[in-house]
Formats: structure tokens, sequence, C-alpha cells
């Protein structure tokens, strides 16, 4: 036999045999899988962003599959995932509504100096060690990104060191109000624009050095606004979201002297 | 077991595959983003690479050498490795899940890579024996996991530490890859 024929049996064999041990492999070896599985995992969105609270959409898969997991925990679907996969199990199914995240404070390089430099490693929780952060502000965005760092869908843009959510691009995972030290940013529903972008729990006199925009709880919008829509927690002012603000809502805005109601 | 101590020594600092010898430099910058990633990665890295040089080394000796075939070793052993870990994948997913599920994703990305396939060649090229090419092989892959491990940690404190525009992502990746580089060769000398 020549070197090019022994080549070429040699491995027109190999390449059979690997062949072979390969096919059988994978029908020796194959694993089972529920097929109902593959099935609800098509009705995910497959972003495995784990904001239901399990570590992608495979493993919510298994738990709606197995441990009868609720169905309405993908942030991201919303109502209509949660609505199919209701119809595929055969249940019915309370839907919240829809949230977006929103950092409550509008304290940006401009409204709100900071007391030193910090020259650290750019991180928010880091920079809040550091003598509790640089800002006069103890409450504010401290301006460093962790939470669009940890923003699955870069949703959040760092603007004037000041973290703004694009509630259009949010999924509402909660890794941001998971990871800001300052715990500023918050869940609310999609359809509410009326916020208090302000965090600070102290009193009047010691916002508003901190702060071009923050609450100075004067309780005015306690007032105005409808049915305690807005409440006042200790010394700031917190819109409960259960209560809705409608036409009262140009009047607070305006009204507001620490100008932190405002539309978004 | 003085002479494999050497051996695998040797493959870890001295002559690491990565920062010495630029083998498997795509992996090196693509799955170091993250420690965990680097984890997996780097342990399937161990486990592909030993168990491929002693199947590459069985193969050279037993079917190669015998027929003559030793200058088409490279398509050989492509052949070879890329069944084993396919094979070696199913075989993980049907009786260690939880293993497959750690090492999994990673096992298909390094198949064919440039340092699972020089570590191969150079068993044969050295005249290793079956045990010193399994000697050799986890320790060019213990290296290969160790500068790994250590260049994500350098890139996770990195991008923490705001570099300037122009120098984010690859750009700062590749100025510390070239130092890491350089700290390696102090090792050189280590092992004669």
């Amino acid at each position: 036999m020549g070197p090019l024929t022994t080549a070429l049996v040699v491995f027109t064999l190999t390449g059979i045999g690997c062949g072979a041990i390969l096919a059988i492999a994978a029908r020796v070896f194959a694993v089972e899988e529920d097929p109902r599985l593959a099935e609800i995992c098509a009705i995910l969105p497959n972003g495995n962003c784990g904001g239901c609270g399990w570590a992608g959409c495979g493993e919510y898969a298994k738990a709606i599959l197995f441990d009868k997991a609720e169905l309405n925990l993908c942030t991201v679907g919303g109502t209509e995932t949660a609505q199919k996969l209701a119809k595929y199990m055969g249940v019915t199914v309370e839907v919240a509504e829809k949230k977006a995240a929103i950092v409550l404070c509008r304290g940006n390089a401009g409204n709100a100096p900071r007391r030193f430099l910090y020259n650290g490693v750019a991180d928010c929780a880091a920079a809040n060690a550091v003598d509790g952060g640089d800002k006069i502000c103890r409450y504010g965005c401290l301006g460093y990104g962790s939470c669009a760092r940890a923003c699955p869908v870069n949703a959040i843009s760092m603007d004037g060191n000041l973290a703004m959510v694009h509630p259009e691009l949010c999924i509402s995972c909660g890794k941001c109000v998971k990871t800001c030290p300052r715990k500023l940013i918050k869940l609310v529903p999609e359809s509410r624009h009326l916020h208090v972008f302000c965090s600070s729990l102290d009193k009047g006199p010691i916002v508003k050095k901190a702060c071009k925009v923050g609450c100075i709880a004067c309780t005015l919008c306690t007032k105005l606004a409808p049915d305690s829509a807005i409440a006042m927690n200790g010394a700031l002012a917190v819109v409960d979201y259960a209560k809705p603000i409608t036409k009262e809502a140009e009047t607070l805005v305006q009204k507001c002297p620490g100008h932190c109601i405002q539309q978004a | 077991m003085k002479e494999y101590i050497l051996l695998i020594v040797g493959a870890v600092l001295v002559n690491n595959f990565v920062l010495t010898r630029f083998l498997g430099i795509c992996p090196f910058l693509g799955v170091s983003k993250s420690i965990s990633t680097a984890g997996g990665m780097g342990g399937a890295v161990i486990f592909v690479i030993t168990c491929a040089s002693g199947v590459t080394w069985l193969f050279q000796r037993f079917i190669l050498d015998p027929m003559g075939l030793g200058y088409l070793q490279t398509i050989a052993f492509i052949l070879v490795i890329a069944t084993f870990v396919q094979f070696v994948e199913l075989v993980m997913k049907k009786t260690t899940p939880a293993l497959h599920r750690g090492l999994g994703i990673y096992l298909p990305l390094i198949t064919t890579n440039c340092c699972v396939l020089a570590v191969a060649v150079i068993n044969i090229q050295a005249n290793y024996t079956l045990l010193q090419s399994l000697a050799f092989g986890f320790g060019a892959s213990s290296g290969f996991a160790l500068a790994l491990i250590i260049f994500t940690g350098l890139r996770e404190k990195i991008d923490r530490a705001n570099p300037p525009q122009s120098m984010r992502g690859t750009a700062i990746a590749l100025v510390t890859a070239g130092l890491l580089s350089m700290a390696f060769m102090g090792f050189a000398g280590l092992v004669k």
C-alpha cells in the first residue's frame, strides 16, 4: 500500500470509529428531559436576568414544573408572560402591574456638592465606606455607577454623577435595588410619573445645605395630595403608590419648595 | 517522582502556556471578565488537556507511528480530541449533572483550542512517556488556569478603577497581559 492509501484508509476508519463512538454514546447516555420544560422555556423571555429569584429562565421553568413556583414572578415578561404561563399550566393567575426602577435622588454634580475628593475605586459601596461617602448629603446618589454596572440590560445611565433609569428599557429585575448602598432605587408602577425625588431623612436646614433639590419636610404636599397619597416618613415625604394622584400632580410640582416633587 | 514534580512546576511557572508560549490567548482574553466563569473555564481546561494528552499519546504510539503517518499528526489529534471531549460531555451530562452544570458550557469552547493541541504535540516532540505526558498536560493546563484567574482578578480591579476612556476594555487588558507576562519571566531559570 502506498502512503496515500494508508493515510486514506486509516483516517476513514478513525473517522467512522469516532462517529460511531459518539453515536452510541448519544444513545446510551441520553438524558431524558421533560418535554414541557422546553415549552415553558419558550414562553419565558430567556434573558436569564434572575429577576424572578432563580438562576435563569431554565431554573425558573424547572421551579414552575416541579416546585409549584408562582407564575407571575417573571418581571421581564410581566402580564403577558404570566398569562401565557397560566394558560399553559391550566390555572388562573393574579398579575401584578409592571414596574420600573427609579432613582429617588436629583442631587447631580450641580445640585449636591461634595465634602471631599474621593479618589478610590469607582464603586458606590467603596465610596460609601469612606467616612459615609464624599457627598454632603448622607442619603443621595454617590454617582459611581454601581447600579449601572449591575443592570443586565444597560437601562441605567450616569448623567452628571447621577444614576438615571430609562424606564422604557428597565425590566424591573431589581438588581440595582440590591446593589445601591444607599437604597435610593425603588421599583414603582410604570404608570406612575409623579415622584418625590429625595431620600434624605434629614431635617430641612440640613437638607438645604446639602442639596438644591431636597425634601425639607414642609409637609405642604401631604396637604395638597388627595387621600394622603403623599405621607410623611419622619422628615421625608413619600408617595404611596397604591393611591392615585391625577389632577393635583401639576400643582404639587409647582408648589414644592424643595423642587423635589417632579414628573418623570 | 522528582522528575514529575519538576515537569509540572516547569509547565506551570517557567514555560507558562499563556504568558510565555503565548498559546490559548483567545479564551485568556475572552473568558476573563469574572472570577466565577474564569474558575469554570480553568477547571474545564485542566480536565480536557490532562485527558487529551493521554488519549493523543496513545493514538500516536499505537496508530500513527506503526502506520508511518506522523506527518498527519495535527489533523489526527484534532479529530481525536474533538471526539473525546464530545464523548466526555455526553457521559458527564448523564452521570454527574452537577459537574456538567459547572463545566459543561466551557467544554465545547476549548475542544480544539491551540493550547490543547500544543500540549499534545509537545508531548510527542519531547518524547515523553505516557505518565510524563499526563504530568506535563496537567502542569500546562494548571498554568493556564493560574494565569487566567490571576488575569481575571486584575481585570476586575481595573474595571473599577475607571481607566481613561480610550484605554477601556481590550486595550488595557492587553497592556495588563503584557505586564503579567513580563512578571512571569521572573520564573525563568527556576527549573533547568
